[in-house]
């Protein structure tokens, strides 16, 4: 296991859903790996946000997964999970992944993919 | 990359540095990177005057790497521990992913058993993975089937963490694996 540095990640041993206003949970829930792009509409709000979402939206101009998201910006992986949620349900990102659901597996025509996918590599 | 590329993801679990970190950053595009997540609960973790309620909270860190499969389709592996104070980091994780490969190290056996246990009850397709440190096999793929008590439909197969190629084969036989439960259900 890699360990970060214990002084990197101080801001997340203290109290870390401070910047959600103690929420844990959002309006939009997805999986850590749904992936994440911003849209028009958070392109014009990003100066009037607040710094840990505007900095999820200048990072999300390339498509990236929320863990993407929660590791370069050291946040919590629930933490990013509900900003990132919240963005989402504000229109300024915008994903594809549809919620998880408990016993979701990828279908068999996915799965043909992947199989394809990791075969070419 | 298209706009909206598909994530898909596997898990690789076992027990302490039996080689996850190697073994993704052996096939990710990208340095593994860490990201962290804490079991506090909101009612329990937070209040407004500071720490008073706080349950003492569990962190784990994960690594996990990103593998693009094609324009349209992105492969995350995520590497953790497989301690029981780690589960329930492990729901979130085994939600919607392909399945498992849980890494072996023949030297110390006993510690994928967390891994295992939790996979079969989750109904999480997985494979077990023999990570051969230094090429060296000290046990042969059946005498550890049997040692882990594993059914007969479990692929065991043999890897090296620290080999791309290696490292491909191990997770083609996880899909294949997957592709066999997902057709008889
Ligand atoms: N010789 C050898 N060393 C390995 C192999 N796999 C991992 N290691 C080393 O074992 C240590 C632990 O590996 P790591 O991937 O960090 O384990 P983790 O705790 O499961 O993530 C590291 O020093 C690796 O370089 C292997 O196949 N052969
Ligand atoms: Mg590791």
């Amino acid at each position: 296991m890699t360990n970060p540095e214990p002084d990197a990640l101080q801001g997340l041993r203290v109290r870390p859903y401070m910047v959600t206003g103690g929420r844990t949970r959002s309006a939009v829930e997805l999986p850590l790996e749904a992936i994440i792009r911003v849209t028009p509409e958070g392109q014009k709000a990003v100066d009037s946000l607040n710094l840990e979402p505007r900095q999820i939206v200048d990072l999300c101009h390339q498509p990236l997964s929320i863990a993407e998201v929660s590791a370069h910006l050291r946040l919590h992986l629930q933490v990013a999970k509900v900003l990132v949620g919240d963005l989402v349900h504000a229109g300024y990102l915008a994903t594809h992944t549809a919620s998880a659901d408990a016993t979701d597996r990828p279908d068999l025509q996915l799965l043909e993919r992947v199989l394809d996918g990791l075969q070419s590599l | 990359m298209s706009a909206n590329p598909i994530p898909v993801k596997i898990v690789v679990a076992g027990g302490f540095a039996v080689g996850k970190t190697t073994f993704v950053s052996a096939i990710s595009d990208i340095e593994p990177l860490t990201t962290e997540a804490a079991m506090t609960k909101v009612s329990e973790g937070i209040d407004d005057f500071g720490d008073a309620k706080t349950k003492k909270s569990t962190t784990v860190a994960m690594d996990f790497g990103r593998v693009g499969l094609s324009e349209e389709l992105v492969l995350y592996l995520f590497g953790t521990p497989g301690q029981d104070r780690f589960h329930f980091m492990w729901d979130e994780l085994v939600r919607g992913a392909i399945g498992a490969a849980v890494l072996v190290d023949t030297g110390r056996i006993d510690q994928c058993f967390p891994a295992i246990d939790y996979m079969e009850n989750a109904g999480v397709p997985f494979i077990v993975a023999i990570n051969a440190f230094d090429g060296m096999l000290r046990h042969h793929p059946e005498d550890v089937r049997e040692a882990l008590d594993l059914p007969r439909h479990v692929p065991v197969v043999v890897t090296d963490a620290r080999h791309r190629a290696a490292v491909r084969d191990t997770l083609v036989a996880l899909v294949r694996h997957a592709m066999t439960m997902a057709n008889a259900v």
